[in-house]
Order: C-alpha cells, then structure tokens, then sequence
C-alpha cells in the first residue's frame, strides 16, 4: 500500500483529492488541513508521498520538510496542483519513480 | 544553439469518454507519458471535442492558469466566483484558480459538438485570489502574430500569473515570419490548428506540437494556408 499524505487548507479540494487517490487499487490518502496536523500524521505515520495542496505556504512546506528530515523520513514532497484534476496521478507517479 | 522537439498528432495521448473526446499533448488523467509531462511551465494542452448537451460538471481547481480557447462551437461556463457566461470560437477564457474555484463547463448546443483548447499554464504565485476572464480576440488579422494572452494586465489579450505569452496566427501559404521571445529563458510551443508550416525548417502539420528553446527568436513559414498558437513559456520556473 502506498500511503499519500495531503496537506491542503481548502478541504472540499482535499476531500476530492482524497476521494481520487483512493479510487486507486494500492493507494491510501490521509488529509491534513493545516501544517501541524501533516506534522501530527507525520509522526504517527509513515508516507511514501506528500502532496503540499492550495492554502500551504512555502515556508509551511519548508517547515515541513525539516520535520520530516528530523524524523528521518523517506516521504517525498511534492507541489500539487490544479486541485485535484487531471494532473494528480501523474504528480504521484512521478514522486514514487523520483524515490 | 536552439534545441526543440515534435511532438506529431498521432503521439498524443487519446480519451474517448463518450460525450468527451480529448487530445493530450502531455500526460493527463489516464495517459500518463513521463516522457510528456510538460513543457516548460506549459503543463496542459488538451484538444477537446464536447457532444451537443454534455459538458464538465462542476468540479475544483486550484494553483493553476488554465486558458481554454474555442474552436468551433460554445462553452457555458458557470464558477463558484458568480461568474455565468458563454464563450464562443473567437474569444479566450482565462482562470487563475489560486487558493481554488469551482467550475462547471458545458456545450448548450443539443446539435452540434464544441472543439476547443484547453491549456494549463503553472502558476508563478501560488494560492493567489481566484479570477476568471474572457474577451473576444482578432480573428481578421492574417500573416501576423496576434497576442492573445501575456503576464500584463495592460497588455493585448487576457493575462496571467506567469512570464507566458500566447499568439494566435492565421498565414497565407508562403508567408514567413521571424518570431523574438519576449524574455530569456523562455521556450515556445506552437500548436498546428490548421494546415502545416516551417518553424526553422522542421515541418509541423495539423495538431502537430513543436517546443523550441535555447534561442532568441525562430522563424516560421507556412507551406499551406496555416493557423497555429504560438504559447511562449519559462522553461524553469
């Protein structure tokens, strides 16, 4: 199972989002809305791939990323965009190849 | 020296959903190409064809440009910022979808398909205040580039939140004509409507792609009566 982590504010676009990930065999989505609930989940839970979604600030993203280096994570973390649309999958098949 | 790529019709990534019939130059939804995922900031080029009376739902988006150019036919489009309006083939659409919109689009003619480009551009500010667009765009001009879209507010053509520009060309056959960026670092994507040209010697044809960069300027001659969209984008960004 591959476990992909959004991290998105605007949640009727995360829930869709969410709803579009999990329509896949393997895949499992888990929403944050805000940055300190990814850095809850992010302790509680190993994620191959995070998507930063509308709402998330750079410097959110970079906080982020420093929490997961502190966790020694293996999660890639990738700029989501068009909400979930047509471009998602290949966002996500991109991050697992680049792993 | 200028590098480039063709990108020939028949290479595209096809959908057939029925009312829906698409055309991606690059990886989209079910095609996945990731030797075709975008060029430049240029992210989306799909060539649609809506049945009489079908259309897009209302469905999100967010942190994109997204730019659709009728061929032939209408669009109704209705969005979660109030806006309803028809667009028709000689006017652009613009949407900045930013922190996220809403938007259904659909053809109201019963009878007939409509045709048109949609183009997804990335944004070069991200979670920016929704916005939508649309204004009627030079369909009589011919043997000249035609700017239907820049980063400008005050500039021809509708704007976006991206160092893009996009011309729309109508050429006699035989007519050559030198294309210069607009600013360094930019690459271009030109998009065969109609007809087939030359763009620095490499034939192009009908629904044909061909991205050039790593020069100032090309040049474009067209061996048919042609129409094309030229979309110059950063090639980083």
């Amino acid at each position: 199972m591959t476990n992909i982590l959004i991290v998105c504010s605007n949640e009727p676009i995360a829930a869709t989002i969410a709803r579009l990930i999990n329509k896949m065999e393997d895949w499992h989505a888990t929403v944050a809305l805000s940055l300190n609930e990814a850095m809850e989940n992010c302790y509680a839970k190993a994620f191959e791939v995070i998507l930063i979604g509308s709402g998330i600030t750079q410097p959110q993203e970079d906080v982020l990323k420093l929490h997961l280096e502190k966790l020694k994570a293996n999660s890639t973390v990738v700029k989501h965009y068009g909400g979930g649309s047509g471009l998602l999958y290949a966002e996500i098949y991109q991050a697992l190849a680049d792993k | 020296m200028a590098q480039t790529v063709l990108h020939t019709a028949n290479t595209r990534g096809a959908a057939d959903h029925g009312w829906l019939k698409s055309f991606h130059s690059f990886s989209f939804a079910g095609y996945y190409n990731p030797d075709r995922i975008h060029f430049g900031a240029l992210r989306v080029l799909n060539d649609d064809f809506v049945t009489g009376g079908m259309g897009f739902g209302e469905h999100p988006h967010d942190n994109m440009e997204i730019i659709s150019i009728p061929l032939e036919g209408e669009l109704q489009h209705q969005d979660s910022l109030g806006n309803t309006a028809t667009i028709k083939a000689g006017e652009i659409q613009v949407m900045s979808a930013g922190t996220g919109v809403y938007h259904a689009e659909y053809n109201p003619d019963s009878e007939n398909p409509a045709k048109f480009l949609q183009i997804w551009v990335f944004p070069n500010k991200r979670n920016v205040e929704p916005r939508y667009d649309q204004i009627t765009i030079d369909k009589d001009t011919r043997n000249e580039f035609v700017q239907v879209l820049s980063p400008n507010a005050d500039d021809a053509g509708v704007w976006i939140y991206q160092d893009a520009w996009f011309n729309m060309a109508r050429f006699d056959a035989n007519t050559s004509k030198t294309y210069t960026f607009h600013k360094e670092g930019n690459g271009a994507y030109i998009f065969v409507l109609k007809g087939s040209i030359k763009i620095d010697g490499q034939d192009v044809n009908t629904r044909d792609g061909f991205g050039i960069w790593d020069t100032a300027k090309f040049e474009i001659s067209a061996s048919t009566e042609a129409e094309f969209l030229i979309m110059e984008v950063p090639m980083k960004f």
